[in-house]
């Protein structure tokens, strides 16, 4: 009965895939900066052995006699040297005059002096990273404009580089999965409540409508309150019904009472045959629908508590036992022998209420069935795991080709004109059988002489 | 024999009364929970029909009050609710039997008789035709220290005739006392059961005469 459930995404899921996304997002920050900030640091220390070299050159200038000297430092070079294998390439120029060095060298301009300009250029065909520095001197009277330009090519710098990115995809990529094992942990910890709260409401027995009384978080108290409200109107719409068809049952049967008890006395006073007659038909007809009414109810009845059903342990001996004792005055009243054969006490797990209800429309049917002074056995017993009830009775029987259609609703057989019945009787055995897990078969004796019901119910283990 | 109705539905209340009547019975009858005690507490019953859906109150609280007080008078209830719901707890009250309305009067009178048998008969279900003594309780026929056990319709049909010695019965009403509405019978089916009885009556001095075309009648000489 259950509908299928529309479903569509997952909280889990969402939330997960929503925080790996930003852990992949700040992975990748972390990636950039840590890169960038590496090529920064790198760039400058480069820039300050550079800075530091193009000065050591400058400085050896001087002014000897009116002659501008310069004597290039080893160490001006050597310092170069200790950052990698990168090759060095200087330039001196006084003015615009080349000096020493390596005259294809690119200038970039004349850069002010204290101020030494640094560039990244292409030089032969490789980038180099390049320092232009300036000094003025007064030589004969003249201002000169000393200007020293110091460059090394990057490769040391670049492998340094990759390496430090390597470093940092690395940091990246464990911070993303960690920041991943983090985000499915946390996804799992918010949805935790909701999955107590659906097992707890799954667990409950199906009579069990109480309010969840379990503390749930803030989120989830609506949710929660919605869910209490609706089992308290479902608890009040169910025990609404039960209250129904036992109204209703009173409704329709105490009149019916009336008239029947009415029509019976009238019949005992009247004398004349056509009278009689019609009064005879009138009662029939009385016990015609309430047979009909009673079975349509119980069958509600039925129905309503096979979707509760409410199981204890119960011996089908002393309940068979019980019936028959009952339903004895009913059967006496036919000179119909009713014999009960139960000698051992069968525990099985049902409802009590259902199980008499079955085991009674099964008696009624064998004494409405039963030819006067016939016998109807009933026997429980056990036998391959199984509780066994069985009734026969020594009427007609079933008829062969009737056997499969019986248990439905309003069926009859097609032997029992001028019986009253309702069809029902079979439909709500055959129900009450299954909503315990056993079967119903229908069989005639073998001697053709009245029909067997039996229930087969599962024993517990 | 004497009966305590308690039921509140006006209409249905008159007619089982007047059915009590007919055969015979005295019945008080009381529509709610504090006429019933009252009646109770006043008079000794046989036995006591007991609704159960009543105005001022359930008639299981009458029930249990009864087996409090350790009043042995049998009690028969009502009911008309769904014979799933509602006969469970009345047996354990205490009731003695229920009958789910609407009902047939034969079955009544049964458990009625059933009952009465299981607490052990008063001695004024006898009754004393000729050299026949009748025990309609126990369901035998006496005659000079020699008992039989009559059958369920033997007992029934004798029972008619003899709440009314030398009254004619004709064969249609003995027909309704004998066979439930839905039995499909023959008035021939009667000349059976009288057919027994007059074996059980043989050499009597009650005797079970043929009224030519109008029925039959006890006679006691």
């Amino acid at each position: 009965m259950t509908a299928a459930i529309n479903k569509r995404g997952s909280i889990l899921r969402q939330l997960t895939l929503l925080l790996l996304a930003g852990a992949a997002i700040l992975a990748v920050i972390l990636f950039f900066v840590v890169q960038g900030f590496a090529r920064q640091l790198a760039e400058e220390s480069q820039d300050n052995i550079l800075n530091a070299s193009v000065t050591a050159i400058l400085d050896t200038a001087a002014v000897q006699q009116g002659e501008l000297t310069l004597d290039l430092p080893y160490s001006a070079f050597s310092m170069l040297g200790n950052l990698s294998d990168d090759r060095v390439f200087y330039a001196v120029y006084s003015d615009d005059t080349f000096l020493t060095g390596y005259d294809d060298l690119p200038q970039i301009g004349t850069p002010p002096p204290e101020r030494p300009l640094f560039q990244t250029v292409p030089y032969q065909g490789e980038d180099i990273r390049l320092i232009s520095a300036a000094r003025r001197l007064v030589s004969n009277g003249r201002l000169v404009t000393l200007t020293a330009t110091v460059a090394q090519t990057r490769n040391g710098q670049i492998a340094t580089l990759n390496r430090i990115s390597q470093n940092a995809a690395a940091l990246g990529l464990g911070f993303f999965l960690l920041t991943a094992l983090m985000a499915y942990l946390a996804a799992r910890s918010a949805i935790g409540p909701l999955q107590r709260l659906a097992a707890s409401v799954s667990r409950r027995g199906p009579q069990d409508l109480r309010p969840v009384a379990a503390p749930v978080p803030a989120e989830m108290v609506p949710l929660v309150g919605s869910l209490n409200n609706f089992m308290d109107r479902l608890k009040t719409s169910l025990s609404r019904s039960e209250d129904f068809i036992a109204e209703a049952a009173h409704r329709i049967r105490t009149p019916l009472a009336t008239v029947r008890t009415h029509a019976e006395n009238t019949l005992h006073r009247v004398e004349r045959d056509e009278n009689r007659a019609s009064l005879r038909e009138m009662i029939r007809a009385i016990d015609d629908s309430s047979r009909a009414a009673g079975q349509l109810l119980d069958h509600a009845m039925v129905t309503f508590r096979t979707d509760h059903l409410e199981e204890e342990e119960i011996d089908l001996s002393a309940l068979a036992r019980d019936m028959v004792h009952r339903l004895g005055p009913l059967a006496d009243l036919r000179d119909i022998a009713m014999i009960c054969d139960a000698p051992e006490p069968v525990l099985i797990n049902g409802d009590p209420i259902l199980l008499q209800n079955a085991l009674r429309n099964l008696l009624d049917n064998a004494i409405k069935y039963s030819p006067t002074e016939g016998g109807i056995e009933v026997t429980v017993s056990t036998l391959d795991g199984q509780a066994i009830v069985m009734v026969c009775d020594s009427g007609a029987g079933f008829p062969a080709g009737d056997i499969a259609d019986l248990t439905k609703r309003f069926a009859r057989g097609s032997n029992v004109d001028g019986i009253v019945g309702s069809g029902l009787g079979l439909t709500i055995v055959d129900e009450v059988t299954r909503a315990h897990n056993g079967t119903l078969s229908i069989t005639n004796t073998p001697k053709g002489a009245g029909g067997c019901v039996t229930l087969a119910l599962p024993l517990p283990f | 024999m004497r009966f305590l109705l308690v039921e509140d539905n006006e209409q249905l209340a008159r007619a089982i009364l007047d059915r009590l009547s007919i055969e015979g019975h005295v019945v008080d009858h009381a529509p709610c929970l504090e006429e019933a005690t009252a009646f109770k507490d006043t008079t000794s019953y046989d036995l006591i029909l007991l609704d159960i859906m009543l105005p001022d109150g359930d008639g299981r609280t009458f029930l249990e009050q009864h087996r409090r007080k350790a009043d042995a008078t049998p009690v028969i209830v009502l009911t008309a609710r769904s014979e799933v719901s509602d006969r469970v707890g009345v047996l354990d009250l205490g009731a003695d039997d229920y009958i789910t309305k609407p009902f047939d009067f034969s079955e009544l009178q049964a458990r009625c008789r059933a009952v009465l048998r299981r607490r052990g008969g008063a001695a004024r279900n006898q009754l004393t035709l000729g050299d026949v003594l009748f025990d309609s309780l126990a369901g035998t026929l006496s005659v000079s220290g020699k008992t039989v056990h009559l059958r369920n319709r033997e007992l029934r049909l004798f029972e008619v005739l003899a709440g009314a010695p030398e009254q004619i019965f004709s064969k249609s009403k003995l027909v309704d006392r004998l066979f439930s509405y839905d039995d499909d019978v023959s008035e021939n089916a009667i000349e059976v059961y009288v057919g027994r009885l007059r074996r059980h009556l043989a050499g009597t001095r009650a005797q079970i005469v043929t009224v030519r075309g109008l029925g039959y009648r006890l006679s006691v000489s």
